[in-house]
């Protein structure tokens, strides 16, 4: 079969053939619509390193903004074999087997406390991590056994959650924040981090930050041990806590 | 109103029970709101008497007047008095009195009393002008709605929230032009927990701009300009919750807004506000509105965010007809609730659709004569866009079969960003297409009588009754403890803001309210 296979030292977007690099843009100028429009547009899009350029829509959104639908093709290309994700490595358990391997491992429940902090109002994606429902199907953290879950809610100061780390002797903090605009989040997750280490707390506990716009990278660099993103799934979260907490006794 | 709508078979008797009991749990609550007041309460009445502004420190004016007020022991007996009584004694209008204590030049508890009936006639004065204040902008606001003409139902309400004003009204333009109606400034987040209204134009807030006084004025003549050129009226709305739940109405009231978000619950349920701060707010609040004529948008939709849209359909049926009641308590017309409800089962649901059809028809028909809010998907919303963009025309197509009033746009990018221009754009466009396209729709519609949607509607209205007689059997108070709405639980003495709850002296006084509700009452005979 004359079929091109995919060459991972240089793989590019498919629209309906390898490597065709058929890319999909929508966006929006400050102009009216017109023939000019269209050609600003489409250089614009060029200029991007796209060819083929195709203005397959343009219409005025008031008087002064036109928005277009746009394909073209890339010529650019990523060597697939070279890329390194940084992701949270741990070893894939379901609940049973968690709460198994800490009863061998550590021997003792594990203490948590989550909370969503500073002026940041959503709860569902930190109760989808620990209340009993937990999330698509997936439990919990409270219906671990192995687990002794304190949730705080939403809108917590740093340094209250820092108390009650401090109250129940916790070994795990888990915090989300989901509104990041203006970098709210960054600010938020700062503070805390600054809280902790002020109160010699940091090094007791494993810190874990979590929500939509949260990557495990961002997580690690602003002093964190993990971060989890859109989609995390409860056990995911129980299967690092418990090995790295075992990891940590050691 | 004219509204082609298919005929759900709802249990008659069924639905008078409801609204008797969802009357006896509200009756219940205003006994204690009757006996309160609270410092939001007593900053509005400041408010509506002129006083604007911010000492040397940004404090604002109403907050300077009623903490002096307060730290000096008077506010059991309203602030009216000690403003009126300060007016009198120092010869000075009620600004320059504030202005004077803000730059902390006497106390107006220092001040002697005056002649009680020099004081009784400032005090008529005052509250006179205030009145005629805010009916002139009633009365403006009427006669432009008139004069422009209402668009037809579902309104297109696009939200704009860049946290700079000005980029808003450029946003709002933009919007109006392709077909919006209602335009929504979105406030920056955690004004809610703000015990004072910021002062002054915003440029740089947080997921949105401030609700200040400034802001509203400056949206407001925006839309003005534009809908001018657009020949229709255009809405404006923003958001009387929180801590400053009145004080915003007030704000509302003097610069012409249309609608506002106020909902008896929310701020208790999704900020923590203490219960009690709460009610009492949304009374004062609401009797405001209905004097201004101004939509409420109730917030059910937001329980459905926290717990299961469709085993806790029942919720937001119980919580619609409570916050009925204490509209009515306000002596509110039904034409200016927009009752509050969502599309927002999980789109893997089989006949999922069928379950919002059944939602949205109870809705529509328990309140005929209401303005019903439909808030789009949400929760579900994910970063695939495309299905997001699918959903939202199911969610046009359900408002338009069943009759909806006020159509809150679903944004494709919604767990993404706050709306693009274009995100807003393609909701427009999205929900003029299956408006027109599907236009009489509900008109051809016949439920069958034992089908799914009817009885689907009945379930839900049973469950509200069975919840709002346990409701009323254990009190409003202790439902929300149990986590009846949202699935979240909050104690009756926790809550920011209790503090600012007092109960009112022998002589309190509240001169505003007591003509706001005198006329209203009058209106409503
Ligand atoms: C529900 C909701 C609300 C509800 C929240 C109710 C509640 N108690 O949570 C209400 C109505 C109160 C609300 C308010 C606001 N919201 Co909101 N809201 C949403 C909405 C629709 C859904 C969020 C959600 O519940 N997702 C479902 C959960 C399960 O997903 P998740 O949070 O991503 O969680 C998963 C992962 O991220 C992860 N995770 C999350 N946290 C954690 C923590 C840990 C430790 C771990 C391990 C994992 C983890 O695990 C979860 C399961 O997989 C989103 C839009 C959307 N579709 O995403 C907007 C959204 C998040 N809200 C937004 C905004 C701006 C606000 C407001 C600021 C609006 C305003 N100006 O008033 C206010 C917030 C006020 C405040 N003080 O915070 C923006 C945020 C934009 C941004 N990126 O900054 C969004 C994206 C909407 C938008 N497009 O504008 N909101």
């Amino acid at each position: 079969m004359n079929v091109k296979k995919v060459d991972l030292s240089r793989i590019k977007p498919y629209g309906d053939q390898m490597d065709d690099g058929a890319v999909q843009l929508s966006f929006t100028l400050p102009v009216s619509n017109g023939p000019r429009a269209r050609e600003a547009a489409r250089q614009l899009v060029n200029s991007m390193g796209f060819s083929e350029v195709q203005i397959v829509f343009s219409e005025d959104l008031s008087d002064d903004f036109t928005f277009f639908i746009v394909y073209g093709k890339t010529e650019k290309f990523v060597d697939y074999n070279s890329i390194k994700a940084i992701g949270v490595e741990s070893p894939k358990m379901n609940m049973e087997q968690v709460d198994e391997y800490i009863s061998t491992n550590i021997g003792h429940p594990i203490i948590v406390v989550g909370a969503t902090i500073g002026t940041d109002a959503h709860t569902v994606g930190l109760d989808s991590i620990l209340n009993m429902k937990g999330f698509h199907g997936d439990s919990g953290l409270e219906r671990y056994r192995m687990f002794e879950v304190y949730n705080l809610g939403s809108q917590i100061a740093p340094t209250e959650l820092a108390k009650k780390v401090r109250e129940v002797n916790a070994n795990v903090v888990l915090v989300s924040q989901v509104v990041t605009q203006r970098n709210i989040h960054i600010k938020h997750l700062t503070e805390l981090v600054d809280v902790l280490e002020a109160e010699g707390l940091r090094d007791r506990v494993l810190l874990i930050a979590g929500g939509p716009r949260i990557t495990h990278e961002l997580a690690v660099e602003l002093g964190y041990d993990a971060g989890f993103g859109a989609g995390t799934m409860p056990s995911d979260v129980a299967s690092y806590i418990a090995s790295e907490v075992a990891k940590k006794l050691l | 109103m004219n509204k082609r709508i298919p005929h759900l078979d709802l249990d008659e008797n069924l639905v008078r029970e409801a609204r008797k009991l969802a009357k006896d749990v509200t009756d219940d609550v205003q006994r204690f709101i009757d006996v309160k007041s609270t410092t939001s309460v007593e900053r509005t009445v400041v408010r509506l008497y002129g006083i604007d502004g911010i000492d040397a420190e940004d404090v604002p004016l109403p907050n300077v007047i009623v903490d002096d007020v307060k730290n000096g022991g008077g506010l059991d007996r309203g602030v009216a008095y000690w403003i009126a009584n300060g007016c009198i004694a120092k010869s000075m209008m009620p600004q320059e009195l504030a202005e004077a204590v803000g730059r902390r030049e006497f106390s107006l508890m220092d001040l002697p009393p005056q002649n009680e009936g020099l004081v009784a006639e400032k005090i008529d004065e005052m509250t006179k002008s205030a009145i005629e204040h805010i009916t002139e902008i009633r009365e403006t606001r009427d006669r432009m709605l008139e004069e422009l003409g209402d668009p037809p139902q579902p309104y297109l309400y696009v939200i704009v929230a860049t946290g700079n004003i000005y980029e808003d009204v450029v946003q709002a333009r933009a919007a109006v032009k392709e077909g919006a109606d209602i335009v929504a400034v979105i406030r920056s987040t955690a004004q809610s927990l703000l015990d004072y209204v910021p002062y002054g134009a915003t440029t740089e807030g947080y997921g949105g701009t401030y609700a200040t006084q400034e802001n509203f004025k400056i949206m407001r003549a925006a839309l003005d300009e534009v809908q001018q050129e657009v020949g229709r009226y255009v809405r404006l709305t923003n958001y009387a919750s929180g801590l400053c739940m009145p004080e915003i109405t007030a704000m509302g009231a003097l610069e012409g807004l249309d609608f506002l978000l106020n909902d008896s619950m929310y701020g208790i349920l999704f900020r923590n506000i203490n219960m009690i701060r709460t009610f009492v707010d949304q009374y004062t609040s609401r009797l405001i509105s209905a004097y201004s004529h101004i939509t409420i948008n109730t917030g059910e939709d937001n329980y459905i965010k926290t717990s299961d849209p469709i085993d806790r359909a029942h919720t937001v049926t119980t919580s619609q007809l409570i916050n009925e009641q204490f509209a009515l308590k306000s002596y509110m017309k039904p034409e200016y609730m927009g009752i509050g409800h969502a599309f927002e089962i999980d789109p893997d649901v089989t006949n999922g659709l069928l379950y919002e059809i059944a939602h949205a028809m109870l809705t529509r028909e328990l309140f005929p004569q209401a303005t019903p809010k439909y808030m789009p998907p949400t929760r579900h919303m994910t970063g695939n866009i495309f299905k997001g963009y699918a959903m939202n025309s199911l969610y046009n197509l359900v408002s338009i079969m069943t009759g909806q009033s006020i159509q809150l746009l679903g944004m494709l990018t919604e767990a993404i960003h706050t709306p693009f221009l274009q995100d807003r754009y393609l909701a427009i466009s999205n929900a003029k297409y299956v408006f027109n396209n599907a236009k009489d729709i509900g008109n051809e519609i016949v439920f069958k009588s034992d089908g799914f949607i009817q009885k689907r509607a009945n379930e839900v209205l049973e469950n509200a009754v069975k919840l709002l007689e346990h409701v009323k059997a254990v009190g409003l108070i202790s439902a929300i403890e149990e986590g009846t709405f949202g699935d979240i639980s909050r104690k009756r003495d926790e809550g920011k803001g209790g503090d600012g709850v007092f109960t009112k002296g022998e002589d309190y006084y509240n001169p505003i309210l007591e003509a706001i509700i005198e006329e209203l009452r009058g209106e409503s005979v």
